[in-house]
């Protein structure tokens, strides 16, 4: 665990590491993309009750299984900056902030849509959307109290432990809609049985995507890490190297 | 499990039976979150590595 993580605390071992895994990412990511929205949009039989409005699914699940597992990496590295004081690990919880936001703000806006053909409603005091919406402005809270602060030290911390406080929130999105009775629906179990609810043909491109929006995450992830790595080791000498060549 | 194309036209496609503002603008709006967090990056680096090399070569001087 040590040894994994004084590794992983060098920012040169993962530049180079990146720069191997990342063509690979990118081709691996494009394909899942591609073949999950083509299937979801073409393939896929409409939804008894919904129709096709119900496609939308194909998008807004991945965004919020992205908005939940993006801050789960954030509140991991807050307390690796808390306990070891290891900076890639603030690099790595700085990088995700963005994504994390913007997926959150992705999933909300697809759920508004898909609401009001279904719902009859964009949006509602309902506890699921809610405290999606909590999700997102403790996302930019995150954002804007980094951006707010001088020193990189005093941003590291103060950012993991707001991320920390923040990270109460993502369980209560997770069983807000079992816990309260919800407008919005729990999620149906997926089913190999053709005849079920959530039968495969209907959640096969969903994986596809949601995959996909992981690698997706993954490359975005890596290169907002790398850039930062240059910014904050450029007295190194291997960044040094690396500006001349340029 | 059956994979057989669901629409039998484009313009069956594109209205979607009737969601196609919902769905297509939620599509939409993914593509746009592809491009603002790639966006994000191309502009970074960009200014970073200019950056970088602006500050080295006043050093230099």
């Amino acid at each position: 665990m040590i040894r994994w993580l004084y590794k992983f605390s060098s920012p040169k071992w993962f530049y180079n590491l990146s720069s191997g895994y990342l063509p690979w990412l990118t081709i691996i990511t494009t394909i899942l993309l591609v073949t999950g929205v083509t299937w979801g949009l073409l393939f896929s039989p409409p939804d008894y009750q919904m129709g096709h409005s119900y496609r939308i699914i194909y998008i807004h699940v991945p965004a919020a299984g992205l908005m939940e597992g993006c801050y789960y990496l954030i509140a991991l590295m807050s307390i690796t900056v808390l306990v070891w004081n290891i900076k890639m690990a603030d690099i790595v919880a700085k990088a995700c902030a963005p994504i994390g936001a913007t997926a959150t703000a992705l999933m909300l806006a697809t759920g508004a849509i898909w609401g009001v053909p279904t719902w009859g409603t964009w949006w509602t005091r309902d506890a699921r959307l809610t405290s999606s919406l909590i999700m997102l402005f403790i996302y930019i809270g995150i954002i804007a109290l980094r951006s707010a602060m001088n020193s990189e030290g005093n941003a590291a911390k103060a950012c993991a432990v707001l991320a920390l406080v923040g990270v109460v929130n993502v369980p209560i999105i997770k069983y807000s809609v079992t816990w309260w009775n919800t407008l919005h629906q729990p999620a149906s179990p997926l089913s190999f049985r053709d005849t079920a609810a959530n039968p495969p043909e209907i959640w096969i491109p969903a994986i596809f995507t949601g995959v996909g929006m992981i690698g997706f995450f993954l490359i975005v992830l890596s290169l907002r890490t790398r850039n930062e790595i240059l910014l904050r080791e450029r007295k190194a000498a291997w960044v040094q190297e690396m500006i001349n060549e340029s | 499990m059956m994979i057989e194309l669901q629409f039998s036209g484009l313009s069956e496609f594109l209205t979607m039976g009737g969601y196609g503002l919902y769905v297509w603008s939620s599509y939409g709006l993914f593509l746009l979150f592809l491009i603002v967090n790639i966006g994000f990056l191309l502009l970074s680096k960009r200014k970073i590595l200019a950056m970088l090399k602006a500050r080295q070569a006043r050093e230099n001087q």
